[in-house]
Parts: structure tokens; sequence; C-alpha cells
């Protein structure tokens, strides 16, 4: 889970995971595509062990805001143009 | 339906301030839980049509109680079941409103079955998201009606049998039966693709609603990892393979494209002619008017009426709320009372109020009416110091407790027996407190009657009453 990624010269999108609204279920490292969310090792204050982002890799697909279900436990961007 | 930023919707509050407890910023679901995703769908789509501030959310009994803790809209927190009752009364009072009901399989398919499919038949034009979890989770995981065959819950503890429960009710399955309904989809609250297709058939749904097109239903299948015990990321495999087999995903009716808008003004009720069905002509009958008060106390009174069943106890409460709103007064009447027509005991409170009236309980009361022993011994505690207490002596035997109070003793029963009939013997106490206080004209009162007692020939009876009961105060205090 923490094998080292060759960090892509454009990055094509970031998530912000909010760490003490996180309750630790899982969704969205499940469905993460690029798999570049995991458990973090330590607690939030709720006590849960968060989602936590590995720094490189995500697409802004916006797939895990949608699995997620806290309303603002996750910010996804994109950072290239829609299309 | 790429976007450029996926973010916390503006439909909810920035922060939960409704919430109890220290934390504010996340929701009370469990982990894994359903309704969340739900709620960020729907509150997608109301930032989307930019229908926010005219949005009233239904919410039912259940986990989602809690509803308004999150959105920015309108919020009602309803009975258990009554819902679509509920959104009923509000879309027609507010047709421009987005109405949105929440509820759960308990609350919907089970305590509340008839009512959802009252409001489905009627084609009421409100958007009904319906969460399926297979289970009652707030209280501890019952058996529902949609608790599949099989499952194991506190109230099916071997397994929920065909012989001894019955099969899951399939709501939309059920509802597409009918006529009035236009879209009613099942989605299921699992993987990236059926999240799409849930957020697709959220928006279609409120859109639905936005261009007036009648009743719109989407269920959720949805997790419920503490109610089946199970971990979150394996509940929505368990939806995949135990729910979806009997409870298929897709539109079970979808006639959008093929109904016209239903106009969004309120019906109006049209009074011509019903004077005339009901028997009553209420524009042709004087109305009651204010009269002069006696003594300032005696403004905006805290009435408690009370005695048997039979007495006219509820009739004298609606008199007085009745001549009180004729003569411009703010009134109310909470009316008390056993299943009973006759015997028994009833009691109302009324409220004659210039200031508008805040609640129409009365507890402390500034007069009470006692028709009977067990009224008086009941309620005389409850009259404030300085109040008014009328008793009918005639059947009362005993001897009010309080100095405190102006008591007056009217020989009710008496006097309606000399009249003709004991039965006005209610009357008569209402002729005693109006010539007491005067908050209302005498006279007014006495022709406004048939206003408020619809039987033509016991009208005289009645009239004679008033003045009989006023007529006594008049002669003995």
């Amino acid at each position: 889970m923490t094998e080292v990624r060759k960090p892509r010269a454009k990055p094509r999108g970031t998530v912000e995971i909010r760490v003490d609204e996180c309750k630790g279920c899982g969704y969205c490292i499940v469905e993460c595509p690029q798999k570049v969310l995991v458990l973090a090792k330590g607690f939030n204050r709720m006590g849960y062990h968060p989602s936590e982002y590995l720094g490189d890799g995500c697409t802004g697909c916006g797939i895990c805001f949608y699995a997620c279900p806290e309303p603002g436990a996750i910010l996804v961007r994109k950072l290239e143009p829609v299309s | 339906m790429p976007k450029e930023i996926y973010a916390k919707a503006e439909s909810f509050y920035v922060d939960f301030e409704r919430k109890t407890g220290p934390d504010k910023i996340s929701t009370h679901y469990c982990p894994g839980c359903g309704h969340g995703n739900l709620h960020k769908m729907i509150a997608e789509t109301l930032d989307e049509f930019g229908v926010r501030d005219k949005t009233i959310f239904v919410w039912p009994v259940g986990c989602s109680v809690f509803g308004y803790y999150y959105f920015h809209t309108g919020n009602v927190q309803v009975a258990h079941g009554r819902a679509p009752a509920v959104a009923t009364g509000i879309k027609r009072a507010h047709p421009d409103s987005i109405v949105l009901v929440y509820q759960g399989d308990g609350d919907l398919a089970g305590i509340g079955g008839n009512e959802i499919l009252q409001a489905a038949n009627r084609g009421e034009n409100i958007t009904v998201f319906f969460v399926n979890n297979a289970i009652y989770g707030m209280t501890g995981g019952q058996m529902a009606p949609t608790t599949l065959p099989g499952m194991k819950t506190t109230t099916t503890p071997l397994g929920r049998t065909r012989e001894n429960e019955g099969l899951p009710i399939r709501v939309v399955e059920l509802l597409s039966a009918l006529e009035a309904p236009t879209y009613l989809e099942r989605v299921s609250l699992t993987d990236a693709k059926q999240m799409n297709r849930a957020r697709r058939a959220v928006r279609k749904a409120i859109q639905a609603q936005v261009e007036g097109k009648g009743f719109t239903l989407v269920e959720a299948l949805a997790p419920c990892p503490t109610g089946w015990k199970i971990a979150p990321t394996d509940s929505r495999d368990w939806i995949h393979e135990q729910m979806e087999p009997l409870f298929p995903l897709g539109a079970k009716k979808d006639v959008l494209e093929h109904v016209e808008s239903i106009p969004g003004e309120p019906r109006p009720f049209v009074a011509d002619g019903m004077g005339e069905k009901l028997d009553i002509l209420a524009s042709s009958v004087t109305q009651a008017r204010k009269g002069t008060l006696k003594e300032e106390d005696y403004a905006n009174p805290r009435i408690k009426v009370a005695g048997f069943g039979g007495q006219g106890i509820l009739l004298l409460g609606v008199a007085f709320s009745e001549c009180g709103m004729q003569a411009g007064y703010e009134v109310s009447w909470l009316p008390s009372y056993g299943p009973e027509m006759r015997g028994g005991t009833a009691n109302c409170h009324v409220r004659i109020s210039d200031p508008k009236i805040g609640s129409p309980m009365v507890e402390e009361s500034d007069v009470l009416i006692a028709m009977n022993r067990p009224s008086l011994e009941k309620f005389e505690p409850d009259v404030r110091p300085g109040g008014l207490l009328l008793l009918d002596s005639s059947l009362i035997d005993i001897e009010p407790q309080r100095d405190d109070v102006t008591i007056l003793k009217i020989p009710a029963t008496k006097i309606a027996d000399d009249i003709g009939t004991t039965k006005c013997a209610n009357m008569v106490m209402m002729g005693a407190y109006i010539e007491r206080t005067g908050i209302l004209d005498l006279e007014s009162v006495i022709e406004a009657l048939p206003s408020y007692i619809k039987r033509k020939k016991t009208i005289p009876m009645n009239q004679q009453a008033i003045a009989k009961g006023a007529e006594y105060v008049r002669e003995h205090f």
C-alpha cells in the first residue's frame, strides 16, 4: 500500500480528505479506479482510521466523492479542462 | 456529468449547527450508511436547478429523522409514515415550492403504507425518496415489509419466512400499477456505475416536479452495515447479491415525456351554493359583536368548560369560539373527550383573545365553567387567583374549596328544565358568562345563534336559555 509511485509530470486531479469528517467506511478506497486512496494508520477525532490520499495519481474523476456518504469529507478537483 | 470540482453542495449547511453534541461537521449516520450518499445527490440537484430556497423537505421517523440538521432548505419533520399526507398539504398550499418527501422502508412501506398509496394515486405533484435497506434501522434492526426471505432480524430471529411473515413488498412495482404516478425508478447506492444511475434518477425526479409533472418516486437500495452486522464494503456486495435479484433495478414506470404539466395554482374553494347544500345561511344571519368589558381583568380569557358527555360541553366551546371569531377576536377551541357520545367526561379549552394565540392549551384557566361535580373537583385547583368560577349549582352538591376566585353559582340545569329541556343548560352558562364579563354583545350573540346551532327547531329554546342565564346573573350577583 505504501509503494512509491512515480509522480506524473502533470497531475490530472487532486483529492482532499477532511480527516475529521471521515468515518473510515472504505467506500472511496474500494471505488477509486486509480487505487490512490488508503486507510490511514492513525486515528481521527472520532476514533476512525480516515481515508488518506497517497499524494499522486488522482485523475479528478469524482467517483470517490459520490462513493463517500459524508457531505463534505471529500473534495476533488480536476486539474485539466472538463471535456 | 464530469465537473471541475466535486465539493459539498451549497444546499447543505456549512456547519451542522442544529446537530447536538460537539461534532458539527459530520452527519449522525453510521459509517457506510446510504443516507449520506442520497443526501448528496439531492443537494447537488437542488444546487443545479437553483431551487434550494423554495424547497421544503418532509422528513420521516427513522434514521433520517434529523434531515433538517443538514439541508439549508425548508424542513418539516412529521409523524411516522405520514410524510406523503403532510407533503400533500404543503404542496397544495405552496404550489410553487419544491416538496421533497424522504422516507425509509419502515416508514413508507410499513407504518405509512396507505399514505403513500393514496398520495401516489392522487398524483400529488411531489417527489418521494424511498430509502430501502430491508430493515428498521433506527430501532435496532426489526423486520420491515422489505426484509428479505430468510433474513434474520431481531423480530425474525430464525429468518423471515413466506408462511409466517410473507414476502417482501416491492413498492415501485406496487405503485406502478396505479394510473397517476409519472416516474418510478429503483436504484442502488453501491458501485460507481449504480451511483451514477442513482444521480440521474434523483435529478430526473426533481426535474419532473420543477416542471409540474406529477408524482415521482425513487427507491434507493441502501446499505445498513450496522443493522446487517457486516462491514460497509461488504454491504454493497450484499445489495448486489441479495437485494437486487428481489428488487430489480431500473425504471418501472416513466411517462414523463407524455404528460402535461399540472397548473401550479392553488385549487380554489368554491363556496357558491355550499350554504344551501349544508342548510346554512350564514350570510343572512346576524354576526356576534364585541361587547363592553365590565372589568379589564376579563380581557383575553383562557376558558375551560367541563362536564359530562351529553351536556353540550364541546358545543358551548364551539359557541364561544364561533361568536368570538365573528366579533373579530382571535379564538381557539381544543376539545378533549372520551369515545362515548353520551356519558363519560368531556372538557374543552377555549381562548378568546385580542393578541394572536400561541397555544390553544389552557392549563391555568382564567375561567372555569364546571357543569358537574367531578369537573369542579378536577379543575378547580387550576383556576388562577382572582379568576372566575361558574358552576351548575343544580347538579353540584359540594362547596368549592377556593376563596381567592369569584364564584358564580348558577342553577343552569334547573333554569333549562323550566324552559323545557335540560339540554340547553350549556347556553344558560353562556348567557351568564357573557353578562358577567361583557366580552361579547349579548343581544348579537342571541341573534347570531343560528350560525352556530344548526338544528332549527332548537333555536328559540337556546336563545331563551342565553337570555335567562344573563338575567339570573343580573338579578343575583
